[in-house]
């Protein structure tokens, strides 16, 4: 095997990234990403085996004659979706690698059904019927203040043990 | 989405996130995090490959029963392309050849946003 050797480090920065690319299109105040020292920890509170696990998303819904012009258009609303309604995710309206690869096939991200094979294989306790979506929001405040406590409680109601989160 | 894997922490709810966004997930700070190096749009492995899924979700299934710290990252051992690194570089690029394109775009969408603010001010 060939020995590889990098000048840079490997992975994208998506924060310098995101930055050079809106200051191009003239926006020239750069987001401001939040940042923290710490970060609070809960430890399992029993076996995984016994836990009921939650999946978040920042797949979304569109309203039926949807039609996209500028950002502000999307809803971004906290949404639950049954495991039959996954399909009807949308993803188009988020920034992601369209020139790269798609997202036709929903455990790509969203891995509902290997989480399932993890339940019947008895590894895991039990996954919830809800699927939650926690939309992407440039407010920080939007999702601490609205959009988190919102799916805190639709877990709590659910009984979730563990949260699984995927930002797409 | 880590604001929200903060704010279940909190609230008493383990977390792992999954993503590939490494960067911002680290700056914001997590409990738990699996990165997957891959570009966005499938943390969870690529569509179809339902192996590398399988051993995504146990890695992360893996990192919330055995992670004892906050802020512990674990990067799963995936490579997106073997062939092509490129798609790190081609994703929002900005270069000389299109920086003109891009200027304009950004024009456009304000003009788009300013007209969209009317029309909904108006309605």
């Amino acid at each position: 095997m060939t020995e590889r050797r990098r000048t840079h480090r490997s992975y994208v920065s998506y924060i310098d990234k995101s930055r050079e690319y809106y200051g191009a299109h003239g926006y020239e105040r750069p987001y401001q990403w939040a940042t923290h020292d710490d970060a609070p920890f809960t430890p399992l509170p029993k076996p995984l085996s016994e836990c009921r696990v939650g999946i978040v998303t920042t797949a979304y819904f569109l309203p039926d004659g949807f039609v996209y012009r500028v950002p502000s258009d999307l809803p971004r609303v906290p949404a639950t979706a049954t495991r039959e309604q996954i399909g009807n995710l949308d993803t188009n309206y988020l920034s992601w690698a369209k020139d790269e690869t798609h997202t036709d096939d929903p455990n790509s991200f969203l891995p509902l059904d290997r989480v399932q094979e993890m339940v019947d294989a008895g590894r895991v306790g039990s996954v919830s019927e809800r699927i939650y979506c926690l939309p992407t929001q440039f407010s920080h405040r939007q999702t601490q203040k609205r959009d988190a406590p919102k799916v805190l409680e639709w877990m709590n109601e659910d009984d979730i043990d563990v949260a699984l989160l995927v930002p797409l | 989405m880590s604001l929200g894997a903060r704010y279940f922490e909190e609230a008493g709810i383990p977390t792992v996130v999954v993503g590939s966004a490494r960067d911002i997930v680290e700056e914001c700070g997590v409990a738990r995090f699996v990165f997957v190096d891959f570009p966005l749009g499938n943390p969870c492995g690529k569509p179809g490959d339902v192996d590398m899924q399988r051993s995504i979700a146990s890695l992360a299934m893996d990192v919330l029963e055995n992670a004892f710290v906050p802020r512990t990252t674990v990067q799963a051992p995936f490579v997106w392309d073997e062939a092509d690194d490129d798609w790190r570089q081609r994703f929002m690029h900005v270069g000389d050849d299109n920086r003109a394109q891009l200027a304009a775009d950004g024009e456009m969408r304000r003009k788009l946003q300013e007209e969209v603010r009317e029309t909904k001010q108006a309605g």
